[in-house]
């Protein structure tokens, strides 16, 4: 029986009752309990199911290292699995559900697993799932899919809010046990900005746990003490709940900190992700206590001897009445007295060692309990809950030689401190035989961009394994932290009248198969010492590649128990020295943090930035379909009714063609280029010349990269004599942008040119169609007459009363013509627009009819015609390109062999001959097949539509010698086999005299 | 749970800002006796922004600057400016629509534009008379304050609707950290 005891417990708060619900049954705990305390105080040993054996487990730690007790936890929104039993706070109301079993906790048919265990070891799914072939897709992986994971997937939206915050320090001190608390208290006395945060929801760590005293008083005098200090300095944050997840170059550092996780009921964040820049680090996260392996040590009931200590005196909870400590080291013994302390009956101290421990051993003899030395566990008895266990020899095989009965086994394998922090940028490792651990080499520490120590470590995390020693090295910290790094390792002499650890990997020492496999290294992955082993015999001889193959601390607690015994299992496998065979690497977060925090604000309406047009309401207001136009969403038509989207593009293109269409044109990049030196500058940038453009004229332009790729194309407008406003693509204004700049910062920095991007200070229209005059000239103002405002021209001054610029231009082929106004009076001047229509029928169009339009005109469009490979002499734009200039970006690349080759594919029309709409992207075939056997191409097709204008589907393409073929017919076969026959024709479709746009 | 109807800063949008960019030589003689015309004194040094009653100038990058004032003045403030400057190679113009302007006030500002903004907002670190071009969540953005409790934001006014969203659940109750007052 696991029971609350009548007194104690730290951190529990008896008048405060908490209910709460496990697997539908009611329980009742204190505050400060966690899940893991409060179901052991229910007597709720059996916690879950394993991972790939469905074995009965229970809790066998006490902290972040919990491998089995994870929950299904919360419900509907605020579900979520594989929430860790021993660092989850008990609240009102909290609901868990076991996980991993079917149909129930109790009675699990997926047990059966373990009594095939011996035919399911290390590499068992590899092996069997590879042959034959195609069984993996259709049966293997949907199977083992299902029977994957560990808790549900959640069905509903995480209801919770998240955030960010970036913060800065001189140093950040993770870990508010006592070496961290000292090595703040040292800190903060520099006047450094000092972050001190601590993952439990208590300072003091395990310290208040063990008692005792350091630096002269009791341990937990001094952490009050420390902590009103602290407190009272303005230079030091302190924060509970916030885990160092991970270290990274540059002393960037993330912080998770659990705000709300204990207070469901309240506003504000769940989780809050810090993300600290941060001159230093000092890492003082402790030590964890290992598992020893002997057979059945995965029974619930069976925990680690610190955690029995910590359920004692932190929550008032006892495991069992009677429990068997089983040790390698001193440090269990201190579980031992604790226990007796708490009135329950220690049956038997086993220590591995012939000659025991030092003081501790003699006091726990006085005490009354009985130790054997040099003696282990062969064999743990009972399945949902230890029942007794069998004695051996450690020296032996593991012949029995006598049964105890208990109901709780505490060991310990020693202790290995946590170097996650120190080893995420790259900090070594030394093996301490002395204590058998790995801890910090502090000559070989990660460093910052000085190459000075970017993190340090200080306490347990640092190999230091007392009390007073923790806080002796916490005081120093500054030393090591400093700039030349250059504290010695700590000092770790051995103390007087403790005797040392004694390396015990597996318990008899000489287990033969049978204990081996059933001796468990890793809990939640169901790794056992037999399958390290055998990995090794089947020659994984690397520690990564034994990792993957047995899935060794590959699970959500990332092998914080595991690892240490599973590669020294290996070591003795490989028959190596454990510090040749190396640890696995530790990479970030220490313990998972929630997909919540990673995302932040960054949900919903605050997922991504949406570009809104100064008219996007409107568009909205209309039921407009939106697509997204870079960043922007833009209207790609305006469904009437119960109309397609075919349809109501048909109906906006001939309302234009007809009558009148507005388009919202607002997104159209804008650069205003000034200087003496913008027309020589344009120039550069353009093909075309620009120079030359007169004042209140306009001219089509191309853009291309150094390469000679056709870049970006778009009206340029001349404003004075040293003034032009280039208009770009949608999509490319900022790039363009950039691309101005960087050639005047990089390249002509001795150029007077200065560019301003423009293009969110004018709200832009496109009115187009027949009645597009008529319909400007109602709203008074500019002249837009054909004398006064020709093709190719602007003018500006007062529209309707707005302060506009009109461009007379045309992507459509229809007299056109677009209306710039400063962005606040967009909304204003399109209603204007629309009320100054409506005798003509006006409608708005979107960018499908802007599509088709240009199409049919045989209009180029950047991200169709061209895809980074076209240059413009593909697309017949040769007018485009001056040949009086000496020079433009892209004029040498032109003329590479490669670029004048007559084998380019050249930009034709394409009609097919049923009238059908070819499939974008199709490729045109001719006879053969190319070096890899494929067949050879002569073409491809760049845009196709519907054109309701000639009530028939029109396309552009780039076909092999192209505009020599007018005429010919060339077949673009289909996905779905069949073969559409396409007439090469002039890519102008319509109006090809240019008659109705310079009317 | 976020709740967007309260919020622990005020927020507010706020359309009568008028901007102006100026490009130049900043070490110009003729600058800074425009900038002396309009009323302000000195030119901001780098990351700075100078101010007086009605005009603030703050730096964007060594040969640009914006000056801030009340929108319906902005036309006259470009012809005086672009007078001055006539001869010498510079760029004034009306930027005013292009942007956005938020307005932050309360005791909270520094710890809502940090979970948002990469910059330290420490006041030994950012203080009245600097302006920071950064990013705000995933935009580009800048701001400063004009005094201890009033910052101002400036973004791109086809992002303001995500930059508002953004700003609400930032200062959304129930989340205060109290990193630089009491929470």
């Amino acid at each position: 029986m696991s029971t609350r005891l009548s007194s104690g417990g730290l951190y529990i708060d008896r008048s405060a009752r908490k209910s709460f619900t496990f697997n539908g049954k009611r329980f009742e705990g204190y505050e400060g309990d966690t899940l893991a305390s409060a179901l052991l105080a229910n007597d709720q040993m059996l916690m879950g199911r394993s991972f790939k054996y469905h074995r009965p487990r229970g809790v066998v730690a006490s902290g972040a290292e919990e491998p089995n007790a994870l929950f299904n936890m919360g419900r509907g929104r605020h579900f979520e699995p594989n929430q860790r039993a021993t660092t989850t706070e008990l609240f009102e109301g909290l609901e868990v559900a076991s996980q991993n079993h079917w149909p129930s906790l109790e009675f699990d048919v997926g047990a059966i697993n373990t009594k095939l265990s011996r035919f399911l070891p290390a590499g068992f799914y590899y092996k069997m799932f590879i042959h034959p072939r195609p069984l993996w897709k259709h049966v293997y992986e949907p199977f083992i899919r299902k029977s994957a994971g560990l808790g549900k997937a959640p069905s509903e939206k995480d209801a919770s809010t998240y955030e960010h915050f970036y913060a800065f320090y001189d140093l950040v001190i993770v870990g508010g046990g006592i070496a961290g608390l000292a090595a703040a208290k040292t800190a903060a006395q520099t006047g450094q900005r000092i972050l001190l945060i601590e993952q439990s929801a208590q300072w003091g760590g395990r310290a208040l746990i063990d008692g005792g005293e350091v630096a002269g008083q009791p341990v937990d005098n001094f952490v009050e003490e420390t902590l009103t200090f602290l407190k009272s300095k303005s230079n030091v944050t302190l924060r509970t709940r916030a885990m160092a997840a991970g270290v990274y170059d540059h002393g960037y550092l993330l912080a998770y900190e659990r705000v709300s996780d204990h207070l469901p009921e309240a506003k504000g964040p769940r989780h809050r992700l810090w993300r600290i820049r941060t001159k230093k680090i000092i890492a003082g996260t402790g030590a964890i206590e290992r598992p020893l392996p002997f057979a059945q040590n995965d029974v619930p009931g069976v925990v680690l001897a610190s955690a029995a200590r910590d359920y004692l005196a932190g929550y008032g909870v006892s495991i069992g009445d009677r429990t068997v400590i089983v040790t390698n080291n001193d440090d269990a013994y201190l579980t031992a007295i604790a226990v007796k302390n708490a009135g329950l009956d220690v049956v038997a101290v086993l220590d591995s060692r012939a000659n025991g421990a030092g003081d501790l051993g003699q006091k726990v003899r006085d005490m009354g309990i009985r130790v054997e030395q040099g003696k282990g566990i062969a064999m743990v008895k009972g399945s949902k809950r230890v029942t007794g266990v069998s004695i051996c020899s450690q020296a032996g095989e593991g012949a029995v030689l006598e049964g105890l009965d208990c109901d709780c086994v505490a060991m310990s394998g020693g202790w290995s401190p946590v170097v996650h922090l120190w080893s995420h940028c790259g900090g070594k490792l030394i093996w301490d035989d002395r204590q058998q651990h790995f801890k910090p080499d502090v000559n070989n520490y990660p460093k910052d961009a000085s190459g000075n120590p970017l993190v340090w470590v200080i306490g347990a995390a640092n190999g230091v394994m007392t009390a007073s020693g923790c806080v002796v090295d916490g005081e120093r910290c500054l030393e090591g932290a400093s700039d030349a790094g250059t504290a010695a390792q700590p000092e770790t002499h051995e103390e007087s009248g403790v005797n040392p650890i004694e390396a015990v990997w597996m318990m008899p020492q000489g287990a033969g198969y049978a204990l081996r496999s059933k001796a468990w290294l890793d809990f939640q992955n169901d790794v056992k010492v037999s399958d390290v082993q055998l990995a090794a015999q089947e020659g994984f001889h690397s520690v990564e590649h034994t990792k993957r193959y047995t899935t060794l601390g590959m699970a959500t607690d990332q092998g914080k128990l595991s690892n240490i015994n599973g590669l020294a299992t290996l070591a003795g496998a490989l028959n190596l020295p454990i510090p040749q065979v190396g640890t696995t690497t530790f990479r970030p977060p220490y313990t998972p943090i929630s997909m919540g925090s990673i995302a932040g604000l960054a949900r919903n309406e605050a997922f991504q930035p949406i570009r809104q047009t100064p008219m996007h309401q409107w568009h909205e207001d209309q039921d407009a379909y939106m697509e997204p136009v870079g960043q922007w969403r833009r209207p790609y038509c305006y469904p009437r009714g119960s109309e397609t989207h075919a349809q109501a593009v048909e109906r906006e293109i001939n309302q234009t063609r007809n009558s009148l269409g507005l388009l919202d044109a607002s997104t159209l990049g804008k650069l205003l280029v000034k200087g003496p030196d913008a027309a020589k500058f344009l120039d550069m940038l353009y093909t075309n010349m620009m120079s030359s453009l007169k004042v209140g004229k306009c001219r089509y332009g191309l853009m291309c990269s150094e390469n000679g790729f056709l870049m970006d194309d778009g009206v340029v407008a001349r404003l004075d004599e040293e003034t032009f406003l280039c208009h770009t693509t949608s999509g490319g204004a900022d790039h363009i942008h950039a691309h101005m700049e960087e050639w005047l910062q990089t390249e002509w920095w001795d150029w007077k040119v200065y560019v301003a991007n423009l293009t969110e200070h004018y709200a832009q229209v496109a009115v187009v169609g027949p009645n597009a005059r008529k319909t400007l000239e109602k709203l008074g103002g500019i002249d837009v007459s054909k004398e006064s405002l020709g093709f190719m021209e602007w003018s500006e001054g007062k529209l309707g009363g707005f302060d506009a610029r009109a461009f007379r231009i045309s992507f459509s082929g229809e007299l056109s013509y677009e209306i710039a106004v400063p962005a606040n009076q967009g909304l204003a001047f399109w209603n204007t627009l629309l009320e100054a229509g409506e005798e003509f029928g006006v409608m708005p169009y979107g960018t499908e009819a802007l599509h088709v339009m240009r199409a049919e005109k045989g209009f180029i469009m950047i991200g169709d015609e061209t895809d980074g490979t076209v240059i413009p002499q593909d697309l017949g734009l040769n007018w485009a390109i001056s040949k009086k200039k000496s020079d433009y970006l892209g004029k040498r690349a032109q003329e590479r062999e490669h670029m004048v080759d007559t084998e380019r594919w050249q930009l034709v029309g394409l009609e097919t001959m049923d009238g059908s709409v070819l499939p974008d992207g199709a490729y045109a075939v001719e006879a053969g097949t190319n070096a890899n056997g494929q067949r050879n191409t002569q073409g491809r097709v760049t845009s196709t539509y519907y054109s309701p204008t000639l009530s028939k589907g029109i396309a552009m393409g780039l076909v092999k010698h192209g505009p020599e073929r007018m005429g010919d017919v060339i077949e673009f076969p289909k996905v779905d086999g069949a073969i559409v026959k396409a007439k090469i024709v002039d890519p102008v479709f319509y109006d090809k005299e240019g008659v109705k746009q310079n009317v | 749970m976020f709740d967007a109807s309260t919020t622990y800063v005020s927020l507010e949008q706020d359309t009568s800002l008028g901007m102006i960019t100026l490009r130049a030589d900043l070490a110009s003689d003729k600058l800074k006796k425009a900038i002396n015309e309009i009323g302000l004194g000195d030119l901001p040094a780098q990351r700075q922004i100078v101010s007086s009653s009605e005009l603030s100038l703050g730096w964007m990058s060594p040969d640009e600057l914006m000056l801030f004032c009340a929108s319906q003045n902005v036309a006259d403030i470009v012809q005086t400016i672009a007078d001055h400057l006539a001869g010498e190679h510079s760029l004034v113009v009306d930027v005013s629509d292009a942007r956005a302007h938020f307005v932050l006030k309360g005791a909270h500002i520094r710890e809502v534009i940090a979970k948002l903004a990469p910059v330290d907002l420490d006041p030994t670190q950012f203080d009245v008379g600097e302006l920071r071009r950064t990013r705000f969540g995933q935009i580009a953005a800048a701001f400063w304050f004009s005094d201890q409790t009033t910052a101002h934001i400036i973004c791109f006014r086809s992002v303001a609707a995500y930059m508002h969203e953004q700003l609400i659940r930032a200062a959304a109750s129930g989340s205060e950290m109290g990193i630089w007052s009491e929470a």
